[in-house]
């Protein structure tokens, strides 16, 4: 067997960041592992398939406290956000959260981050990986006279499965009330909380910050409501990856434009007449051009998984493209993959081959998402 | 008579006269989570000793199964692809990957036996 078992195993180096939940994990029997700089869950005792298939029946508890969470508050905040990112956030409502992307002057993608208009402040929640560079993109990004902060001192969970809202009823009815994407500040059974209604799994589900030293408690709270369980990181990459949901430095990064990645629909209708943000000539030039490559979905035929790297090939014999994410569905019981390819060949149907090993897999291009999504309807 | 013995990369090997059984330990089985898929080798192919000849994959991850000796593949074990879950179910047992008859059965003697293997195990 190769070495992932002994990486999968080995016991995470002192160094390593812990969430305010740490102790708790371990209580749980958690299996931990590094993960951008933080010791986190991979997986509790059933394991990464159970904890799949019970996000998608029930729900889970997953803590995502290592993602960075920033507040910019003040006149002009919306304005100032929008010389970073393609989105149209001074229409953005009070209440309301939206998906975007920092990008570089060459249209390359930073991070992608969820920006929530809490009405005295913009809520910002980053991926942790890009937590550093973020912040500091983002300050040096500023006008002055703008207020913006770090919050290390917040945790934060994300509940998610079709019994969420159930839970969110009984515990906190202002947060069952809310719409896909909506936010609001409000107890949850009795802690202070900042929610927001998404998600990375594609099910109906809540993001909660609450500040670590209630964290525990939340999420005691959270695992005692029935169908309530704790899920890892393995979960919570192979729900994504159904789900459609890009993984930041595996999918997207700096390389890789909106465009490019799919994510078009992030530029807002205002900011593709009027650009002014970093990265808009390209941006705004493969919008009406197009790109050379495309993000996409594969499903190979047969039962091997296409993991990242694998180079994708066209029926002609050219090179095609990559996979950039691959694996196991466990929700359709058969492998599943994204990548980019040429734009020539990515459209839905387009019959492609995949390099796995010494083998020629033939795999199809098809729509995005895998899983189709459970959003709450508004 | 048969005897088990061990590889560092955690695969147990069954010899019975020239003929070893593959299979991966149920340490293995463990720390890789659900088996999703298996991928054999052709029975005939000629394997050098440490030659990644077969593939296993949870939902996490791949990972290579290596020949634990040289030899030729004689017999590989279906059930568990068509069945990957009997990796984790019956590592030991009807979860075995394949059957090779070995160059130099002596070398056998050379690798781990149980006692070697466990406190590997207990040392990581």
């Amino acid at each position: 067997m190769a070495e992932p078992v002994l990486n999968i195993e080995a016991d995470p180096p002192d160094a390593l960041r812990t969430t305010p939940l740490d102790a708790l994990h371990r209580r749980l029997g958690a299996r931990m592992v590094p993960f951008a700089g933080y010791s986190l869950p991979v997986q509790y005792g059933p394991g990464v398939l159970a904890e799949h298939l019970h996000t998608r029946s029930s729900a889970s508890l997953f803590d995502v406290s290592h993602m960075g969470q920033f507040t910019l508050s003040g006149d002009g905040a919306a304005a100032a956000l929008e010389s970073l990112t393609p989105g149209d956030f001074q229409a953005l409502a009070p209440g309301r959260q939206r998906y975007t992307l920092l990008l570089n002057d060459i249209g390359g993608i930073l991070d992608d981050l969820m920006v929530a208009n809490y009405g005295d402040r913009l809520m910002i929640v980053v991926n942790a990986s890009r937590k550093d560079a973020d912040a500091h993109h983002i300050a040096q990004g500023l006008p002055p006279g703008l207020s913006f902060d770090q919050h290390p001192d917040r945790a934060l969970l994300a509940l998610q499965g079709p019994a969420a809202a159930g839970v969110m009823e009984r515990l906190c009815p202002a947060a069952a009330a809310l719409p896909f994407m909506g936010v609001t500040e409000a107890p949850v059974g009795g802690i202070a909380a900042w929610i927001s209604r998404s998600g990375y799994t594609g099910e109906d589900g809540f993001e909660i910050s609450v500040l670590a030293t209630e964290a525990e408690a939340l999420a005691t709270h959270l695992l005692a409501e029935p169908g309530v369980l704790p899920a890892g990181l393995g979960a919570r990459d192979s729900l994504r990856l159904e789900a459609g949901l890009c993984l930041y430095g595996t999918d997207i990064d700096e390389l890789t434009t909106p465009v490019e990645a799919d994510l078009a629909w992030t530029v807002g209708k205002r900011r593709r007449a009027e650009g002014g943000f970093a990265g808009a000539t390209v941006v705004l030039d493969q919008l009406k051009t197009g790109p050379h490559r495309l993000r996409v979905g594969l499903r190979p035929t047969g039962k091997a998984p296409a993991r990242a790297k694998t180079p994708i090939v066209s029926t002609d014999g050219t090179a095609a493209g990559d996979v950039t994410s691959g694996g196991f569905s466990p929700t359709l019981g058969a492998p599943i993959a994204m990548g980019y390819v040429r734009r020539d060949v990515s459209a839905p149907g387009t019959e492609l081959q995949l390099l796995v090993r010494e083998n020629i897999l033939p795999a199809q291009v098809v729509p995005l998402p895998f899983v189709p999504h459970r959003f709450v309807k508004a | 008579m048969t005897e088990t013995r061990y590889t560092k990369d955690h695969e147990w090997v069954r010899l019975d006269g020239a003929v070893a059984t593959v299979g991966v330990t149920d340490h293995a089985q463990e720390a890789l989570g659900d088996v999703v898929f298996v991928e054999l080798p052709k029975p005939g192919r000629e394997v050098a000793d440490g030659e990644a000849c077969a593939v296993v994959e949870s939902v996490k991850a791949a990972s290579d199964v290596y020949a634990p000796l040289a030899g030729r593949v004689t017999e590989t074990n279906e059930a568990v692809v068509d069945d990957p879950a009997l990796v984790n179910r019956a590592a030991h047992g009807d979860g075995w990957f394949f059957r090779m008859e070995l160059t130099d059965p002596a070398g056998f003697a050379a690798l781990m036996d149980e006692a070697a293997y466990k406190a590997l195990v207990d040392s990581l």
